[in-house]
């Protein structure tokens, strides 16, 4: 009987990469070898030496670190600006925010080739932009006209564009994680060498979908990543209240899915975790990674999020991951103040442009409300607006017909 | 044409497709060692191989979901559920995934899965496990939904709904699946949305689909025989699209119609067809339309009581009598007082 060699040594801390590694005697899934990824073989190796000497940092470094601290820059001032549209009543519907989880956004996706695939939840501005879609797009999907990325129809919460591969924004909670593990499926059963990476929240570790996924993705041994954002609340409940295995990467020994937990603020970290889940996946075994995180606001825009105390409120502040790294990048001279000061102006200046050009695009045309009832056109397909009959009246029967 | 059983026509028309195309793939419970629980996918693992005759966990929600998301990516699954009453575990998937994800994203993903699934009462099963439950699905835009009641339909439907991009919910029936019938040897699709005027009459128009097509084909003839009273039978076949048109024509041309269902009455498929037929040919009505559909009642095991909770041939004769002796028109035909 094959035992898994699981190693637990894991507390509630956000500090250490915890692990929980499988041993498994698995058999060859016949997948290529890991091809690191060109973001992630410049960031990694950029890691301990942050810490240490700065002195020693190359330019393209340098370059490397300022990358990730204008993405996760922008990712935050993209949705301050949501947030103050949305109550201005330009963006309508739920509008969940990213704040405070950009270094984990930009370290996980600094590991996926552009020929990945993203699966992401309702709380996904941040994937979008990271991946490399346009801002003016995300935004105008925000403000629902004909130049968002999903062209009006999708909202906050249903991102997709297919080209950037980023396979959704899905507002039912776990709904994804089925869908990016038949993803997986497509690319093994084609012998591609891509992987999936399907990021989720805490809470949705709960729900069936979660706990079917994984267990499919380990029998059949597919090229995915699950990850969880760990911000510790889903909607008010803490993680603790929902979750009776509170260390959620553990939830992966149950499927002999290897795992671990990361340090959330530290995009650096994440990023390196990433690699290693995404390697592995390469190689034809599924992961599971845990991002504890924070959410700095609300679950959405209208949350004033009364349950949390005010002393975890004021913590937050010490947890903000763009002020943390921003200060961590001056204090160890890799960025001067001049600089830092550039790159604000920059980004604002990018949203600012981003929210004027979702203005200027027009909102879809009425006339296109049935464009994509059906992928195959279908007969006596339904093309009725709600105020129009079924059947235009019909004429009177002949009273000369056959009764 | 060969002659053959509604089973072998699934069952060759599945092989036939996945030999045309290295796309489509099986996925379900006790489809591949076991062959299927209805044995539709008898031989195919052995041809084919594990990897596209896959054998799943008993997780309808999770191997759903997955067939959908390998459609987005280009393959083309066919799913089997075991029996559609556990679709329902598999319903988030299938309504919140797989109907929205082409319209939702602006078009940018299909689904191009097929999720097989038999339906059927009258075999002592119990509440959970006798239900029809296709309206769940009908209901939702987005989806396409078939309901075969001939081998030939079961061919010609089936490799419609593989060879189309669109999530299809293919509905079986467990008491027809040893019906037999002439096939076409060539493999011409069906055309989804369309129903067929299965025997022309007069006098009044029979509608139903799966099963009780059958059921209104043989009252038909009954009828016929018994009282030379000239019935219109339409086998809908497409749920979604339902075929309005076709239904209109028919009453417009009868003035009378009686719906057959193998479901709860209330807001069932007949209570759309009758609001069909209200809106398009309301001033050719010469009687109300009259359903007869299940008894509202979860379906009891015991035969005498599962028996009478399903609507017989014996009760649609009655509705077609009373439907036309409301008007006379029966005793016009019939020529007695
Ligand atoms: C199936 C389902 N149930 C409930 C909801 C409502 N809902 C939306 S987000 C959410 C909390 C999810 O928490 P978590 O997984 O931790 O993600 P987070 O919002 O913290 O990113 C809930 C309950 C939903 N959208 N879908
Ligand atoms: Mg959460």
């Amino acid at each position: 009987m094959y035992v898994p060699d699981t190693q637990f040594e894991c507390d509630n801390e956000r500090t250490a990469l915890m692990t929980n590694q499988v041993n498994a005697p698995r058999k060859a899934a016949g997948r290529p070898a890991a091809a690191k990824s060109a973001k992630a073989r410049a960031a990694a190796p950029t890691k301990r030496a942050a810490r240490t000497k700065a002195a020693k940092r190359t330019p393209t470094e340098v370059a490397a670190l300022t990358k990730v601290y204008r993405e996760m820059l922008l990712i935050r001032r993209f949705e301050e600006r949501a947030a103050r549209s949305y109550t201005q009543a330009l963006i309508g519907g739920y509008c969940h925010l990213n704040l405070g989880e950009e270094a984990a956004v930009v370290g996980l996706l600094s590991a996926l080739e552009r020929t990945d695939y993203l699966f992401t939840n309702y709380r996904e501005h941040g994937y979008a932009i990271s991946r490399g879609i346009d801002p003016n797009r995300v935004m105008a999907e925000l403000y629902g006209r004909i130049d968002g990325v999903s062209k009006g129809w999708g909202g906050s919460m249903h991102m997709f564009d297919i080209t950037h591969r980023l396979l959704g924004g899905y507002g039912i909670v776990g709904g994804q994680i089925p869908l990016a593990t038949g993803a997986a499926l497509a690319i093994d059963y084609r012998g591609g060498s891509e992987v999936v990476m399907c990021t989720m929240g805490d809470g949705t570790t709960n729900i069936g979908a979660f706990h079917e996924s994984l267990n499919i993705a380990a029998l059949w041994n597919l090229p995915i990543v699950y990850v969880i954002i760990n911000n510790r609340l889903g909607m008010g409940t803490t993680v603790e209240k929902s979750s009776a295995e509170p260390e959620l990467f553990r939830r992966g020994a149950a499927y002999r899915i290897e795992s671990a937990r990361v340090d959330g603020l530290d995009p650096l970290a994440v990023a390196e975790a990433s690699a290693r889940a995404v390697a592995v996946a390469r190689a034809g075994r599924p992961y599971l990674l845990e991002v504890v995180s924070e959410r700095l606001r609300g679950h959405s825009v209208v949350d004033p999020a009364k349950y949390r105390s005010e002393a975890e409120v004021l913590q937050l502040r010490e947890h903000d991951p763009v002020v943390t790294f921003g200060a961590q990048l001056v204090r160890e001279g890799v960025i001067d103040a001049d600089a830092m000061a550039a790159i604000e102006h920059e980004v604002t200046a990018r949203i600012d442009e981003a929210a004027a050009f979702a203005e200027a695009s027009p909102t879809p045309d009425v006339a296109t409300l049935f464009d994509y009832n059906y992928a195959t056109p279908v007969a006596n397909d339904s093309r009725r607006l709600p105020g129009q009959p079924l059947f235009e009246p019909a004429p009177l029967p002949d009273p000369g017909e056959d009764q | 044409m060969t002659t053959m059983t509604f089973r072998q026509a699934l069952q060759e028309t599945l092989r036939a497709e996945m030999l045309r195309d290295e796309n489509v793939l099986l996925l379900g419970e006790e489809i591949g060692v076991f062959e299927g629980s209805y044995k539709i996918t008898a031989g195919l693992l052995a041809e084919f191989g594990e990897k596209r005759v896959r054998d799943t966990p008993i997780a309808e929600e999770g191997f759903t979901g997955a067939a959908i998301g390998a459609a987005m990516l280009g393959l083309r699954p066919v799913v089997e559920i075991m029996t559609i009453n556990f679709s329902l575990l598999a319903l988030d998937q299938i309504v919140n995934h797989a109907a929205k994800i082409y319209g939702m994203f602006g078009g940018q993903a299909k689904v191009p899965i097929v999720i097989r699934t038999p339906g059927g009462g009258g075999q002592q099963l119990g509440a959970t496990h006798s239900q029809n439950i296709e309206l769940y699905y009908a209901f939702v835009p987005g989806l396409k939904v078939v309901a075969p009641s001939t081998p030939a339909d079961a061919k010609s439907l089936l490799i419609a709904a593989i060879r189309d991009d669109d999530p299809v919910l293919f509905l079986e029936n467990l008491a027809l699946y040893n019906t037999k019938g002439d096939v076409p040897d060539d493999d011409t699709p069906a055309e989804i949305g369309r129903a067929a005027v299965t025997r022309t009459g007069r006098d009044l128009t029979l509608i139903g689909y799966s099963r009780m097509a059958h059921v209104a084909a043989q009252v038909a003839d009954q009828l016929a025989a018994s009282d030379g009273l000239d019935i219109e039978v339409i086998d809908l076949r497409s749920l979604r699209p339902l075929d309005r048109p076709t239904i209109i024509e028919s009453v417009k041309k009868t003035h009378a119609a009686v719906v057959v269902e193998d479901d709860w009455l209330t807001y069932g498929i007949g209570a759309e067809v009758a609001a069909t037929i209200s809106d398009g040919a309301f001033d050719y009505l010469d009687a109300p339309v009259r359903r007869v559909a299940m008894a509202e009642v979860p379906l009891p095991y015991s035969k005498s009581l599962e028996t009478a909770a399903l609507p017989s041939v014996d009760d649609v004769i009655n509705a077609v009598h009373q439907t036309l002796d409301a008007v006379g028109r029966r005793h016009q035909k019939v020529g007695h007082d």
